[in-house]
């Protein structure tokens, strides 16, 4: 490990942005996207109050002006899955695509449009959910029967998601035609790899939603086939993971390691484990229907294989983000095997917020490997183990580094300085004790066969369970999530309204590599051909599925039970 | 491409670390016995009660400590909701719905299926303790889902 490689920077020029990238009339619906992502984190983790204590008999959802319970569990569920996931990753990653490939978005038109069809699918959808028409959690599973007006407000959802995937390729296709023979810049890299994957990924809901659920909602087609609707569902619904993931990793690849002062390990392979995600992700997703009926088990065999495959990638993400960590630490006079962790900047809350975001990330990644684990997954499919493990990953490993990355993007784009520094930084702890107490709870009821999902509180069957302690503990930690997010949105609102101005503008933080591109195979940087790999592999894993399963057994009129 | 030589080692790691938790789920299947539901037929929830053998929920004695325990699961019960086994039985629960999806798992057990409309789902549990075994719905199957429960009574 030579020290000895001359940094150099992901983006193609120097160290100050070039004049002229950031057009006015792309910066305004990047920041409403990210005013939407903050309104579904605020309303969904709000109902995580009502389904926390849930969990030792206080029953308040009326006290919410929720219906049913359940009711408040789809908007916690579509609000943060959907809504807060998918504005966020549209408005970080556009901005920093803006920022890898110095110049705008190809796409005004495009950008804008993501903003409307994202606002315009909130609308739609919240207001079937309020009027009790939606009450069909996050996973809408047919046939269950839902107001046409949620699909059609999903759709839109994933459309918007899908206008920024296409800008993001035509921005790179522009910076090409302009730059001849160059390496993609990896700050650029790193956003079209996530949004291509996603594309790919979108395929599954896609067909379900206009295919099946719309017409069917409407009474166009009698029934439809809640076994292969599934598996359309889940089709999508394991890479989502990752494209809830991928932004927080380019943060901690790529920007983490200039807030804590030390370089990125190298270009070669932070581009190859973006590379093993968009060929990974998508051919996975029966892991999580193990315990489907319908589905041949050879076929659940092969998506063992492919889910273990793309467990790769993450393990190699622990490798290079620690050897950034340790950079930095040492960089600023951290000694000994682990003496470099206590000098990391621990008083920066946009720092602190994601560390502990990554440690919690190692149990939820744990955890999704019991999930994953085929036969084991008998003692854990749908029970509250699985809540225990996904708010590790998607409730903190990206909700908790969104929260850091607004830490220092919220006064970027508002040119205000960040106000309550240490109620930020008690914001990020309390999470972090929160969310470790809450898993703790449901991880272990739901070994003991508590159902996820479920209003325990009113449960007849709640004290057969013998979970008492453990949902206290859920119960505590989650209570203590809901008091950290109402910190964050102090401090959010101090910063806004409240904001000292800042004398000079921010820059976003950029890492330096220490092995740069050109020790980078150019390969690596053919994302068209990868994707045509990751398009046969998911021909290999759904294609023989598909035989196998036909004909379809469309059985099932829409029945609404709530 | 430039590899460094820690990048390689975490690698090779990391492999190993997947190919072992292969080979653990493996020996699982293979030598343990533990394995994921299979595919046991079709039914069409429209005429789940007059098909045989949903025209008559309930538990049958196969001889020689096998049990199946024919299931109805609807919104918002099982039929039947409880059953009674000798000690040292093997039941076979084989379940359908009339209606939405409904879940199945039976705790202490590694019992676990979904019930999806259209498909038969079956899983095995062998008793070998006397005492009494949960099992609820794990699928949201409207707001009546936390009331849908039963029970095996082992004597």
């Amino acid at each position: 490990m030579s020290a000895t490689a001359r940094p150099q920077t992901l983006a193609g020029g120097g160290a100050i942005a070039r004049e002229g990238m950031f057009l006015a009339e792309q910066l305004w619906p990047i920041k409403g996207q990210l005013v939407l992502a903050l309104i579904g984190l605020a309303i969904g983790g709000i109902m995580g109050l009502m389904q926390a204590l849930d969990r030792i008999g206080i029953v308040m959802y009326k006290a919410m002006l929720m219906q049913t319970y359940y009711q408040g569990l789809t908007i916690h569920g579509v609000l943060l899955a959907f809504l807060f996931t998918f504005s966020f990753s549209n408005a970080f990653v556009s901005l920093l695509a803006i920022r890898g490939f110095e110049r705008p978005l190809a796409s005004t038109f495009l950008v804008q449009g993501a903003f409307w069809t994202m606002l315009v699918g909130t609308l739609l959808a919240a207001y079937a959910i309020l009027t009790n028409q939606a009450t069909v959690l996050f996973t809408f599973y047919a046939p269950l029967r839902a107001s046409s007006l949620f699909y059609l407000g999903a759709a839109l959802l994933v459309i918007s998601t899908l206008l920024t995937a296409l800008n993001l390729v035509l921005t790179r296709r522009a910076w090409q035609r302009e730059h001849p023979g160059e390496r993609t810049p990896l700050l650029g890299f790193v956003g079209v790899v996530t949004y291509v994957m996603w594309a790919l990924a979108t395929v599954g809901v896609v067909v379900l939603v206009v295919f099946f659920l719309l017409p069917w909602s409407l009474g166009w087609l009698k029934t439809t086939d809640p076994q292969f609707n599934r598996i359309l569902f889940w089709y999508t619904g394991h890479p989502i993971v990752y494209f809830w993931l991928m932004p927080a990793y380019i943060s901690w690849y790529l920007l983490v390691p200039r807030q804590v002062g030390g370089r990125v390990f190298s270009d070669s392979l932070v581009r190859l484990a973006f590379i093993l995600l968009l060929v990974f992700s998508v051919p996975t997703g029966l892991h999580h229907q193990y315990v489907d009926p319908g589905i041949p088990t050879v076929m659940k065999v092969v998506h063992l294989f492919t889910t273990f495959s793309v467990v790769f990638p993450s393990l190699m993400t622990a490798f290079t983000v620690m050897a950034a960590l340790e950079d930095g630490g040492r960089a600023r006079g951290g000694r000994g095997l682990l003496g470099w962790i206590w000098k990391l900047p621990w008083g920066d809350p946009s720092v602190t917020a994601q560390l502990l975001a990554m440690l919690v990330f190692i149990l939820g990644g744990a955890t999704g490997i019991v999930n994953a684990s085929y036969n084991l997954n008998n003692v854990v499919h749908n029970t509250s183990f699985v809540p225990g493990h996904f708010h590790m990953t998607v409730g903190t490993a990206v909700a908790l580094s969104f929260i850091g990355i607004s830490y220092w993007l919220i006064p970027y784009l508002t040119g205000r300085e960040l106000m309550g520094r240490r109620l930020a930084l008690a914001q990020a702890w309390l999470w972090f004790v929160g969310v470790l107490l809450f898993a703790r709870g449901q991880i272990a009821a739901g070994l003991l066969g508590e159902p996820r999902r479920s209003s325990i509180g009113e449960a007849p069957y709640r004290d057969l369970i013998h979970a008492g302690l453990d949902n206290w503990l859920t119960a505590i930690g989650g209570t203590l999530m809901v008091i950290s997010g109402l910190l964050y949105f102090i401090v959010v609102l101090w910063t806004v309204f409240g904001g000292r101005r800042l004398t000079q503008p921010l820059e976003i933080p950029i890492a330096e590599m220490r092995f740069g591109a050109r020790e980078t195979s150019p390969l690596l940087d053919r994302i068209g051909f990868w994707f045509l790999i990751a398009v046969v592999l998911v021909a290999i894993a759904y294609i023989p599925l598909i035989l196998l399963y036909l004909p379809l057994q469309s059985v099932s009129p829409p029945i609404k039970v709530y | 491409m430039r590899i460094e030589a820690y990048e390689r080692f975490f690698m090779i790691l990391a492999a190993l670390l997947l190919v072992l938790g292969i080979v653990g789920i493996a020996i699982g299947a293979l030598v343990a016995g533990v394995h994921v539901p299979s595919p046991a037929g079709r039914v069409d929830p429209r005429t789940l009660t007059t098909t045989p053998p949903f025209d008559q929920p309930g538990l049958r004695d196969l001889g020689g400590g096998k049990y199946e325990a024919v299931v109805i699961a609807r919104a918002w019960q099982f039929q039947p909701n409880q059953i009674e086994v000798p000690v040292g039985s093997t039941v076979t629960f084989t379940l359908a719905t009339p209606d939405v999806i409904h879940g199945f798992v039976l705790t202490g057990t590694n019992a676990n299926v979904m019930v999806i409309p259209g498909q038969i789902a079956q899983v095995t549990a062998r008793f070998d303790r006397p005492g009494e075994y949960l099992w609820v719905c794990h699928e949201y199957c409207g707001f009546g889902h936390h009331q849908m429960f039963g029970k095996v009574v082992v004597r």
